[in-house]
């Protein structure tokens, strides 16, 4: 037993969060980013950082192009944490067409920022990524490339949190789902954010409550505020701690 | 309890394959004195729930466990308490409540009863051959607590969300609880977007009604009673994650006709099936779970949870139960994550022997339904429970040979750990053993159980079949390449239901409150394999017909084949598998409350990728087009559905019901219930 395993099988250390799985566990290939640099997966896309992903190729027409606005969207409400602590990675599932100068056309026409790369590679490590990351265990699915142009994978190397969503979906709900790899907020924000909510869905009863009120009172139904009586329930209870008894 | 206390704490074993173990930690001396101090206290190091590191890669299988040499575990009853601060009907979010809308007739079924429970990390030993491994659950056991309640009695569960701040990997730490199939309003229904975190609370109001208390005051129709529930995270996109965990318990609910109790006198009314919880009514709650090598629960992968080689009842791994030769009430439930269990019940000479159905789903049958594999309905030779189905088992035991066991198996052999193991009896192979029934001698007391031939009358549901508002269609689809002709061009989302997935925010039906309609619920065609437990929120349905679709080779015809009702189907039920080309009609009635309801896949992982809706009561009137937009407000324009005939829009009410659906069947009922057909209380005009 090497020292590394006699700690992290053993001991509860609370400063310690970062339990990544690792290059072993993601892979580590190589690929080239439209903007022609090489990285590799783990090291230089993973390690460290929230990485959102997904699987696209350029001449995409169907379903892709409302998937890629909805990215477009995404971006801006990531603001400046996009390039700094999260990052969008598009490989793309063809890569004998998708050469990185037709991605950075692409990127450039869907008006990509910084922090937002589209990738190639060899069939080979761009498969490895997709097993590991959206593997469904079903043949049909897994080795069928075009499924995966709907499906949005998002990862949190510091606390090995992932989560997924699928595209095309409002921004604001799949920036909200991005949030929740996030470490958890402080307890007093959340209470806060738990008020603020509170007041939405207040808002919304001040509207629903009354109709439903009217509803009630058009059917003859008891209304809300009767008091508790239920003679026949005590009774059933009475008999039935009776004949327990 | 029988079970609990017999279980002998053994000092874990060196775990094959395993370099990091205890004995090993022990050995490194003083280095490790901090270790050393907090392992060598066995009971301190117990109750210390750490999150261990993952372990990487996924085993092929798990340690070896010898079986049937610990007892089944029988779940504690839930406790009542008092609430400080007390509950109230608006959310207390300054105390810490989490946001809710106020609780619909709170005053009407005021819960003096009042619970507490807690969500929180636990260590729970699944053998006494692997050490403790950390999970989460209600209370921080697992199962969770059984609540025993009886109907007329409403009461308040406070779910105190107390997960880890900063959990790694593996779950969510954000909760919210599923009664599932509790006759409950929206705000207390656990809907998957509401979940609260860390720290809050939330108040879940059971008022513990029957169905149809607004038109049958005031407790509801008694034919509505469902005695068999369990509650489960319901955390959406993490429920897989955080029920394998452990977040789910049991909620059986009684009433005066299964009150739960064998003994004679009380009121002809009352079934007198097996009764006494944890005595002769036992639940047994199924899963399977995959362990590492030094007996961690395999909780690596984050958003994927795996198909475990381990058969799990009540959370221990092939236990044994000792029984006396008398009849028993098993509640069978299937908590998931995605396994299918076939069961057959095999005696000590590897004779089947039969298992006696007599609820469904928690829901009574009209009358018993035998399961043996010699029957000559398919559906009866082994009794098939999909994820969160329940069935409540009454096995007779009565001519059991004492010292010998019975075995429960799970037809599939799917338990690779124990294969060299001998087998238990003639022909059952030990790998597809559950559990064992050690046969142990005659009853103290005279067994004054029974088995009624009828049971229960199903509600007359003649008057709303008649006023249906239509057919709603659900394709529960999942896109393969090519379905649309152009493979290169994909144009639907993984696992969706009408071309669309969950948004919280977006509901897909608008149905008005007291009406009643009837949802056509298929699966995709072509079929690809794919089984969808389809479970519906709020009410439990009546299944009307099954229907399987064939293609003729040749022509390329579509056939839509009738198969009438499934002698399993026949009562009520809150789960619709559909199986590969087959779809289902049911009726559903949507009484009593408003707001957001579900209806979802129950294989967790397809409900995890999405397969969800979100369906609405209000105040009317009913949309008659389902699920008409995307979430970005796009027109949904039937992309992914691949499926022949209607399109996601209403149909016209349906009149002409299939031959073989009889609205009343057969059976007289011994039942004279207050509220129902006229009788004195109730109906009012």
């Amino acid at each position: 037993m090497n020292r590394r395993d006699f700690f992290t099988c053993h001991v509860a250390d609370k400063s310690r969060p970062a339990a990544s799985l690792g290059p072993n566990y993601y892979s580590n290939g190589v690929f080239t980013t439209h903007e022609g640099k090489k990285v590799r997966f783990y090291d230089d896309l993973i390690k460290g950082k929230i990485s959102i992903i997904n699987f696209m190729f350029a001449t995409c027409d169907k379903y892709c192009p409302r998937s890629i606005a909805c990215l477009t969207q995404l971006q801006d409400l990531l603001g400046d944490r996009l390039g700094r602590d999260i990052f969008m990675y598009s490989f793309t599932l063809k890569p004998d067409e998708d050469t990185p100068a037709k991605l950075a056309a692409y990127a450039k026409g869907n008006g990509a920022r910084p922090g937002w790369l589209f990738l190639t590679g060899s069939e080979y490590d761009l498969t490895s990524v997709r097993f590991k990351l959206f593997r469904l265990d079903d043949p049909l699915m897994d080795f069928s490339v075009d499924i995966h142009a709907s499906m949005l994978r998002i990862i949190n190397d510091n606390n090995s949190r992932w989560t997924s969503w699928v595209l095309p979906d409002p921004p604001k709900l799949i920036r909200e789902v991005v949030s929740w790899v996030d470490p958890t907020k402080p307890f007093a924000v959340r209470v806060r954010e738990n008020a603020e909510l509170q007041a939405e869905i207040d808002r919304e009863s001040a509207i629903t409550a009354p109709k439903w009120a009217n509803f009630r009172r058009a059917h003859g139904w008891p209304e809300v505020t009767t008091k508790y009586e239920n003679p026949e329930g005590v009774k059933k209870l009475k008999s039935l701690l009776a004949a327990r008894a | 309890m029988p079970g609990t206390k017999e279980k002998k704490r053994k000092t874990p074993k060196a775990p094959n394959g395993s370099d990091c173990t205890r004995r090993t930690i022990l050995k490194t001396g003083a280095a490790a004195g901090v270790v050393t101090m907090l392992t060598s206290r066995k009971s301190l190091a117990q109750s210390i729930p750490t999150q261990p590191p993952d372990c990487t890669p996924q085993p092929t299988n798990s340690p070896a466990t010898r079986p049937f040499i610990q007892a089944l575990p029988i779940p504690p009853i839930a406790i009542p308490t008092i609430l400080y601060p007390f509950p109230t009907l608006q959310a207390d979010t300054a105390a810490g409540e989490a946001a809710r809308a106020n609780h619909q007739d709170w005053t009407q079924f005021f819960p003096f009863i009042q619970y507490s429970v807690s969500i929180q990390p636990a260590m729970h030993q699944f053998h006494p051959d692997i050490p403790p491994t950390y999970c989460w659950g209600y209370n921080g056991i697992y199962p969770g607590p059984t609540f025993l309640n009886i109907y007329g009695v409403p009461i308040v569960v406070r779910f105190i969300n107390n997960l880890p701040v900063n959990n790694i990997g593996f779950g969510d730490n954000n909760h919210t609880t599923h009664m599932h199939n509790g006759h409950t309003a929206s705000e207390s229904d656990g809907f998957a977007g509401d979940y609260w975190s860390p720290g809050l609370f939330k108040d879940h109001h059971y008022p513990n009604v029957y169905a149809g208390f607004n038109a049958h005051p005031p407790l509801g129709d008694p034919l509505e009673a469902q005695h068999t529930y369990w509650y489960h995270d319901h955390r959406h996109s993490f429920t897989a994650t955080n029920n394998y965990r452990g977040i789910n318990g049991m909620y059986l609910a009684y009433d005066d006709v299964d009150t739960g109790l064998e003994i004679p006198g009380q009121g002809s009314q009352a079934l007198r099936l097996p009764g006494g919880y944890g005595i002769y009514d036992i639940p047994l709650n199924f899963t399977d779970k995959l362990f590492c090598s030094d007996g961690q629960m395999y909780a690596t992968a984050p958003d994927a949870v795996p198909a475990g080689d381990k058969f799990c009842v009540n959370g221990a791994i092939q236990p044994y139960f000792n029984v006396q030769t008398r009849k028993y009430r098993f509640r069978f439930l299937n908590s998931g994550p995605a396994r299918i269990w076939t069961f057959n019940l095999f005696d000590n000479n590897g004779n089947p022997a039969p298992m006696t159905v007599v609820a469904t789903d928690g829901n009574l049958l009209p009358s018993p339904v035998e399961i043996i594999p010699s029957s000559s309905v398919p559906t009866l030779q082994g009794l098939t429970v999909y994820v969160s189905q329940r069935y409540d088992v009454i096995i007779d035991f009565t001519n059991a040979t004492p010292g010998t066991s019975w075995f429960l198996t799970n037809v599939a052999a799917q338990f690779v750990s124990n294969a060299s193991e001998p087998e238990p009896a003639p022909g059952v192979q030990m790998g597809n053993v559950v559990m064992a029934f050690n046969i142990t001698g005659p009853p103290l007391f005279p067994d004054q159980s029974q088995v009624p031939a009828t049971l229960t009358t199903l509600p007359n549901i003649t008057t709303p079949l008649a006023n249906l508002f239509g057919t709603r269609v659900w394709n529960f689809n999942d896109f393969v390449a090519g379905a649309e002709g152009d493979p290169s061009n994909p144009t639907a989302k993984v696992f969706n239901v009408n071309g669309l997935t969950f948004d919280p925010n977006r509901a897909d039906a608008s149905i008005q409150q007291g009406s009643a309609e009837t949802w056509l619920i298929r699966n995709r065609f072509p079929g690809t394999g794919w089984t969808h437990p389809v479970h519906i929120h709020l009410e439990e349905g009546r299944v009307l017909d099954r229907r399987n679709i064939t293609v003729n080779p040749t022509t390329g015809a579509i056939t839509i084949n009738s198969q009438g009702v499934p002698p399993l189907e026949q009562g009520r039920r809150d789960v619709y598998p559909i199986l590969p080309n087959d779809e289902v009609l049911i009726f559903l009635q949507f009484r009593d409350w408003f707001g957001k309801y579900m209806m979802h896949c129950h294989n967790l992982g397809h409900e995890d990728n999405l397969m969800l809706v979100r369906w609405d009561v209000t105040t009317g009137p009913s949309t008659t087009v389902t699920s008409p937009v995307y979430s970005d407000g796009t027109p949904n324009t039937g992309n992914g559905q691949v499926n022949s005939g209607a399109e996601p829009n209403i149909t016209p009410a349906m009149t002409n019901l299939p031959p073989t659906f009889n609205l009343n069947p057969p059976g007289t009922s011994k039942l004279n219930r207050p509220g129902v057909n006229g009788s004195k209380k109730g109906v009012r005009a």
